[in-house]
């Protein structure tokens, strides 16, 4: 016999949950055949195989609550009311999110090819920085000042307009067409 | 499949089949979760409304079934937080505490009447939501251990290991509260 499986988990709480796997039906065909002979042989295995049946017996028996007589009239009248929405993959454009997910992937690609273009890196070694950077050297004054960012910003928010137009006339399609 | 199709095409009336078979089911997780029959059904109302707006969504990938316990756990929850009711945790001491309130009112007069039936209800009462809806989803919603773990977003070992605490705690309640009566019945 599998002394492992006696063993694991621990105590009381490990033979309850071997117990329910084998009442659920999800245990293994070796598990299966440990537990009916545990069940056969040990007392106390018995005893409690017997209180969780009954307990499973029990929870089959349950009934359900019934809702009002008038419940199925009342959500019929409601959703008179309603119309089916579209389904989200019809209005959720996955170019739009590829759209959106390019628009911020070039900004941080932009101030990144920006940032370590102004690095000089012939005094980089000269720096107490940890980094092996001197970012004091850093000329931020000319970030927001090179035509090179500026092409990059009025790229970004020509693309920005583009998707939210992109956008806005989905929107009052699907409006015109519900 | 069909009914839903039939729904999708415009018919709205075929949509009545679908509440007909499943009200029940939708009702008694709701109850799990509202204290009150009146809210239950205005809660259950609701994941109707919502299930029959977002039908287009249903996929078929996974049970109708499935996917309306989803929508009213979601629901349930939504409305617990809008009526910023108590929500009891697994280990929450008060639920004891609760037990502890509905056995002296019920145990003098009401129980010794009731069927064995009615004892495990009013013993699922008693438990907290979470454990409540679980056992309700496995015994009465027809649900695969899978299928619990993707209405309340859990990973199935998870739902597993609750579900198998959720019965421990259940046939404690029955045990501590309604011993005698178990006694007579069996």
């Amino acid at each position: 016999m599998n002394t492992d499986f006696l063993n694991t988990p621990t105590g009381d709480e490990g033979m309850e949950t071997r117990l329910w796997e084998y009442i659920d039906g999800i245990s293994t065909n070796e598990e299966k055949s440990i537990i009916e002979k545990l069940v056969a042989e040990n007392a106390e295995w018995r005893a409690k195989y017997h209180q969780l049946l009954e307990v499973h017996q029990s929870l089959n028996l349950v009934e359900l609550e019934e809702p009002s007589l008038r419940f199925t009239k009342n959500v019929m009248e409601e959703i008179a009311k309603y119309q089916i929405a579209p389904a989200t993959k019809t209005y959720i454009n996955s170019k739009i999110i590829w759209g959106i997910g390019i628009f911020f992937l070039t900004m941080i690609a932009g101030f990144l090819i920006y940032a370590i273009g102004q690095i000089d890196w012939t005094v980089a070694g000269d720096s107490k920085s940890t980094l092996g950077v001197d970012l004091s050297k850093v000329d931020y004054s000319q970030m927001f000042n090179s035509n090179l960012m500026n092409g990059v910003m009025m790229l970004n928010v020509v693309l920005g307009l583009f998707l939210l137009d992109r956008y806005l006339s989905n929107k009052n399609k699907r409006l015109k067409d519900a | 499949m069909d009914i839903i199709a039939r729904v999708l095409n415009g018919d709205k009336q075929s949509y009545s089949i679908l509440v007909e078979r499943y009200q029940n089911f939708v009702f008694t997780i709701t109850l799990r979760y509202v204290k009150t029959r009146e809210d239950a059904e205005e809660v259950s109302q609701d994941v109707f409304v919502k299930a029959y707006r977002s039908l287009a969504d249903f996929k078929g990938t996974a049970k109708f079934s499935t996917w309306l316990y989803t929508i009213t756990t979601t629901t349930c929850i939504t409305f617990l937080r809008k009526k910023r009711l108590e929500v009891h945790s697994l280990d929450n001491e008060s639920v004891f505490e609760v037990a502890d309130n509905v056995d002296s009112g019920m145990r003098a007069n009401q129980i010794e009447q009731k069927s064995k039936v009615n004892m495990v209800n009013e013993a699922i009462k008693m438990l907290s939501p979470d454990d409540a809806q679980i056992i309700t989803l496995f015994y009465k919603g027809e649900q695969t251990l899978d299928e619990i773990a993707l209405i309340v977003g859990k990973e199935p070992n998870a739902v597993k290991v609750q579900l198998h605490r959720a019965r421990g705690r259940l046939k404690d309640k029955m045990q501590k509260y309604f011993s005698e009566e178990v006694k007579d019945i069996y």
